[in-house]
């Protein structure tokens, strides 16, 4: 069965991509969709069996790979509870994604490629999270970054486009040289790269010591750090981050399955699965509080600033992914793919919601050209509005809440409860929470509430004055519709444009991710972040679930559990405050603290930053090596002089390129062999 | 050993149909000259067949003395029989990339490309150390040929530049191999392999060797001859050159160097070492610079090859077979990779990067499989680069992590060259109207780039097939080395559980022997 799940969707995009002018496009459509579905309806299963307790850990042998001496790893799928979480978050998301594409791509002309990248793309991440060795993880992992890469630039006329796909690819590689050496060095110490035996053998290793590049360093804590350099670049953290906010050149449905519910998950799935090993190594999970904590508040001060409304959408997935690490990192792995799993629901939700939004505004993705929406596109709207509910953590303590409120508020405890450095990630979360509040609920008014603002869009613009030919009979057409020209003679903003409601196979998915943004936080919160439900639920995913941590999570402080609640509420007025009650006020605030908000706006000067430090000089000592090394001393010194000195100097080399000079090198050289034979024959 | 002489009549084969070549008119010519390529190659597959794995170490020898010292010996390894394998795989394939693009006196040319292909199976059946030598040199005449002919229109420098170099290390080889005879008193390759030669002539003779196989390799800085020979040679040219010609290099190191000087190879392995770095970053952000297509690749080659020496000096299991495996997939893919040059370059003229662009459009079949390529070629897990460049890396950081980490910064640079190259051709908007007017894959170019995906992913998801009959060889290669070879910078040691962890950070808490001394 778990062939099934994880080979249907690869047999897809194969049919898909290469049979596509034989089958068509409708069937190249059909064939992915419905493979993912019958995968998404195996996963389940097997999610629930683990839910109930019932499921047990299996691995299945499918090939031999490779063995080279001692290193051996076969390609093999591996099922327990973390697995299975993945499973269902993966096909779920995935299965939907696909459906939703139906309605979003409608007037792509290369819709079958789209469908087999999307394929492909599940199909990597499900051998990602079924690895039972290091490098079927890391065909998974490159697996995925190269569908990442392909349909980032989907639209591959675009320049823009390509130039992410490209950034992607190459930032997430230099995670990956962290992520190969690491699995070189758990070979060395360890001998093995399958992952039960290493995270047995793991706990006998801590305290040793390695030499790692001249250094003496802790083994356990260099293989940690090694590997979790990895998951920073898959899953965008502080420093390797730059490649994900580009990354929405890709069409939003990928957004929403890649760059938000699963693929860039993966790091922290990788720290999960591992956390037997930085358990050994308090300093690698220092370091993983540190950097997540640093992520979740760099990433969220950039989304209050962003008009882009897929970006502020990114950032906000770099903050979230953020809170995962910092839970890892304080040890609180259940509570960290808590977070993961409730994330991927209202996450995929908010961008396929933002996905609507920007369909029914004709592409406009800018946020200033928004405005009064929900009157137009309401199913969009609630869709959106419970996504927001659900990233902001609204909730009652101990009562009812939305997902993210049970999953968010799991990590802040536990950080809170697990003390020391984590006890200084709890206050950096609690700032976050209000960040997020304040960016989400920004989206949220700009977008929804308000007057529109649309006319001074070029979409729009274009929209209204391109598409009279294309859409003669209008739905909205009518009365409604002669107002509206007449309105916008006068300036109500809306330039005589109507946003229509998205068709029914995008709102389908709106609705089931609804569900899940509204329930999955009620519904398994006790299986992902209670001591002892918890304890069994994880007992068969050799993930380590710490039960003291989590039982100290459960009796914190009541101002504790409450102040995440509260943040909320005041990142909520603030921005009622600033966008509906006094628009002028974000105005003047950026006007007072230009420089604040430049710093912000600017994505803290990231890619500026790289962009000297690395892509310049790599060109120029590309250049330099080239002219100056390969032309300039190697040959001017080597080959060429050879010969200009056997034709007796510079004045014939003129003669140089005509190739004559080399004859007289070439005549040497027989000389040479001459002599050889010469010798030869004497010597014999 | 089957009594049937089946590695001579391998050799023959191509030798009978060149002279035949010679003779025949031009489509005559093409006929016959893939006939005999195909009959190689299904020479090769029996040879496969009956290879015995974990038999005896040489197989289907022959051997006939002709006068003096010199004997005509055949046979074969593992590591001989995967490197003959590849050349008659490739082969065929050439002999139909030039099918369109060679015009002129086709029969020399095809007689070349058969001679080129006995004498390169020559040097991996030689077990006479003056035959393998005839055969090594005898490589480079028809190659020389194929490049000042048929080539473009800086030929003659360019064929001039590659002879230069490559004779000029040879000599210095072949003086190293009298003196190697006079020593030890036989021309025999399997005996000359378990002489004990004394330390320090080791030195030197390893010196002389490693002088001719960096030239074929090639190595920094003696690569400068690639680049030029890949941009003025014919398609077909560059990819038997990539493919086969610059693995004698490596085959060189494993077969001689490494099991017959082994004390100077650990003595010298830093050289190795210091040249196969520098060659990865240096090369890598070169190609990140061209703007001609078959340069870019040929810096790439340079850059992989590093690879292969500083896998090879890794001397444990992995190093070697990973390197290995590097060969025989770079042999693969660089050789598609030219051969997606040549597909564009036929239809255009140029190999001007600029003047491409948009390609996606109209040759989406074409695109697809040089994007395959291009994955192989970075080392995606699933194509055959992975396999070896991890393997090798792997044996590598067994030895030293510094070399395995810089090693490991051509992953990102090698990303970053051909993926900017992909896009530059095959993405953006279609604007040129000749670009426009170059149509998808012929079913010729087709059945060039199938078979060469299919090698590609077969040995990316199942190189066992590959490494099988190897294994048994390298092995025989690390026992010899084993006295030799020092120990890898690792030094783990372990601690006492618990007790460091409370310790805080770095510091060389849990190192047993010291942390025992200080308290």
């Amino acid at each position: 069965m778990i062939q099934a799940i994880v080979f249907l969707p690869l047999l897809a995009a194969i049919v898909a991509g290469l049979g596509q002018r034989a089958i068509g496009p409708f069937a190249a459509k059909l064939v992915t969709t419905g493979a993912l579905f019958a995968s998404c309806a195996l996963s389940w299963p097997i999610f629930l069996s683990f839910v109930t307790g019932s499921g047990e850990a299996s691995v299945t042998t499918v090939l031999h790979w490779v063995s080279s001496g001692a290193l051996e790893f076969n390609w093999e799928l591996r099922i327990d509870t973390l697995t299975a979480v993945m499973l269902v978050v993966i096909t779920t998301v995935s299965s939907l994604v696909h459906l939703y594409s139906w309605g979003y791509m409608e007037e792509d002309p290369d819709q079958p490629r789209f469908f087999a990248y999307l394929s492909l793309f599940t199909f990597a991440m499900l051998m990602l999270v079924t690895a039972n060795n290091l490098v079927q993880m890391f065909f998974g992992w490159e697996g995925v970054g190269l569908a990442s890469y392909l349909l980032i630039g989907f639209w591959y006329k675009k320049p823009s486009a390509n130039a992410a796909a490209i950034k992607a690819f190459v930032v997430n590689r230099v995670g990956d040289l962290g992520f190969m050496l690491g699995i070189f060095g758990t070979f060395l110490v360890f001998g093995t790269v399958s992952i039960p035996d290493i995270l047995h053998a793991a706990p006998g290793m801590a305290g040793s010591s390695i030499s790692f590049m001249g250094m003496r360093l802790d083994t356990m804590t260099i293989l940690c750090l090694l590997l979790f350099i990895g998951a920073m670049g898959k899953s965008a953290q502080l420093g390797l981050h730059t490649w994900l906010p580009d990354a929405m050149e890709g069409p939003t449905p990928v957004s929403a399955l890649i760059h938000a519910a699963t693929m860039v998950t993966a790091g922290v799935f990788m720290v999960c699965r591992l956390s037997p090993m930085f358990e050994t190594a308090p300093v690698a999970q220092g370091v993983v509080m540190f950097v997540g904590a640093a992520t979740c508040f760099f990433a969220a001060t950039v989304a209050t600033t962003q008009w882009d409304i897929k970006r502020v959408i990114a950032y906000s997935t770099c903050s979230q992914l953020g809170y995962m690490f910092f839970a890892a990192g304080a040890g609180a792995y259940g509570a960290a793919m808590f977070h993961l799993f409730t994330h991927a629901f209202f996450k995929a939700l908010l961008f396929l919601g933002a996905g609507s939004v920007i369909h029914a505004m004709h592409h406009e993705q800018d946020m200033r050209y928004y405005g009064n929406l929900r009157k137009h596109i309401p199913i969009t709207y609630w869709a959106m509005m419970l996504g927001t509910l659900a990233i902001t953590g609204v909730g009652i303590a101990g009562v009812v809440g939305f997902a993210g409120f049970y999953s968010k508020d799991g990590i802040l405890e536990a950080a809170f409860a697990s003390g020391g450095g984590g006890v200084v990630a709890f206050w950096v979360g609690i700032f976050v929470a209000f960040l997020t509040s304040f960016y989400s609920w920004r989206l949220v008014f700009l977008a929804f509430y308000g007057k529109p603002r649309w006319e001074r869009s070029e979409h729009i613009q274009h929209a209204v004055h391109g598409d009279h030919h294309d859409h003669p009979s209008d739905e909205h057409a009518g009365d409604d519709h002669a107002r509206a020209q007449h309105q916008d003679r006068h300036g109500d903003g809306t330039a005589g444009y109507h946003p229509h409601e998205s068709p029914l196979s995008m709102l389908i998915p709106l609705g089931v991710l609804s569900l899940g943004a509204v329930f999955a936080g009620i519904a398994f919160h006790k299986q992902f972040i209670y001591p002892e439900e918890g304890a069994t639920f994880w007992a068969g995913s050799m993930m380590a679930f710490d039960e003291h941590l989590m039982h100290a999570a459960h009796v914190v402080p009541l101002w504790v559990k409450w102040t995440p609640f509260t943040v909320m509420a005041i990142g909520l007025f603030l921005a009622w405050n600033s966008y509906i009650r006094n628009t002028s006020l974000p105005g003047r605030f950026v006007a007072q603290f230009k420089l604040l908000h430049q710093f912000l706006y600017n994505k803290w000067y990231f890619d500026e930053l790289y962009n000297i430090l690395f892509v310049k000089p790599a060109f120029a000592i590309g250049r330099f090596f080239w002219k100056k090394g390969d032309e300039g001393t190697i040959d001017r010194f080597g080959p060429d002089g050879a010969a200009a000195l056997v034709a007796g100097g510079t004045r014939l080399a003129v003669r140089l390129q005509s190739g004559y000079v080399y004859g007289y090198a070439f005549v040497m050289l027989l000389g040479l062999v001459g002599f050889a034979s010469w010798a030869m024959v004497k010597f014999l | 050993m089957s009594g049937f002489p089946i590695l001579s009549l391998m050799l023959a084969v191509p030798v009978v149909g060149a002279i035949a070549c010679l003779f025949a008119g031009d489509r005559n010519a093409r006929l016959i000259a893939l006939a005999a390529t195909l009959v190689d190659l299904a020479l090769g597959i029996m040879l496969w067949a009956q290879f015995d794995i974990g038999g005896a170490q040489w197989q289907f020898t022959e051997r006939a003395d002709l006068f003096g010292r010199f004997q005509w010996a055949l046979g074969i390894d593992g590591l001989a029989l995967m490197l003959i394998m590849l050349s008659v795989f490739l082969m065929p394939l050439c002999i139909l990339a030039s099918w369109d693009a060679i015009k002129q006196r086709v029969g020399l040319y095809m007689a070349m490309f058969l001679i080129m292909q006995t004498v390169m199976i020559g040097v991996f059946m030689a077990q006479d150390l003056l035959l393998f030598y005839i055969f090594f040199e005898a490589g480079l005449i028809p190659m020389y040929f194929i490049i000042g002919i048929w080539g473009g229109a800086n030929r003659k420098y360019a064929a001039f530049k590659f002879f230069l170099y490559t004779l000029l290390g040879s000599v210095l080889m072949l003086i190293a191999m009298i003196a190697m005879i006079a020593e030890a008193g036989t021309t025999d390759i399997p005996t000359l392999m378990s002489y004990n030669f004394p330390v320090e002539m080791q030195t030197w003779l390893w010196l002389a060797f490693f002088a001719s196989l960096a030239v074929k390799m090639p190595m920094w800085p003696v690569h400068t001859w690639l680049p030029d020979a890949h941009v003025q040679a014919p398609t077909a040219g560059s990819m038997i050159l990539a493919g086969v010609l610059l693995k004698l290099g490596g085959y060189g190191f494993v077969r001689f160097m490494m099991p017959m000087f082994p004390d100077a190879s650990a003595q010298l392995m830093w050289i190795v070492f210091a040249l196969s770095m520098v060659a990865v970053v240096y090369t890598s952000l070169v190609a990140l610079v061209q703007s001609d297509m078959k340069k870019l690749i040929a810096y790439s080659s340079v850059a992989h090859m590093a690879i292969v020496t500083a896998g090879l000096f890794a001397f444990n299991q992995q190093g070697i077979e990973g390197a290995m495996i590097v060969m025989l997939s770079h042999g693969v893919v660089s050789a598609a990779l030219f051969f997606c040059v040549g597909v564009i370059y036929d239809r255009l003229h140029t190999r001007e990067i600029d003047r491409y662009g948009g390609l996606a459009v109209n040759m989406p079949a074409y695109a697809l499989f040089f994007m395959l390529f291009t994955m192989a070629s970075i080392g995606l897990p699933g194509t055959s680069g992975f396999v070896g460049e991890f393997l090798s890396i792997a044996g590598i950081y067994e030895a030293s992590s510094w070399v395995a980490f810089i090693c490991t910064t051509g992953i990102i640079l090698g990303a970053a060259y051909m993926l900017y190259l992909y896009r530059r051709i095959i993405f953006g908007e279609l604007t040129k109207d000749d670009v426009k007017a170059m149509p998808d894959l012929n079913a010729r170019e087709w059945a060039i780039t199938a078979p060469l995906a299919a090698v590609a992913l077969w040995m990316g998801v199942y190189p066992e097939s590959f490494l099988a009959p190897m294994r048994g060889d390298v092995t025989a290669v690390v026992a010899r080395l084993a006295p030799a070879k020092p120990a890898g910078d690792a030094h783990v040691s372990a601690g006492k559980p618990k007790a460091a962890a409370a310790e805080h950070g770095a510091a060389p808490a849990g190192d047993a022997p010291r942390a025992g001394g200080s308290q």
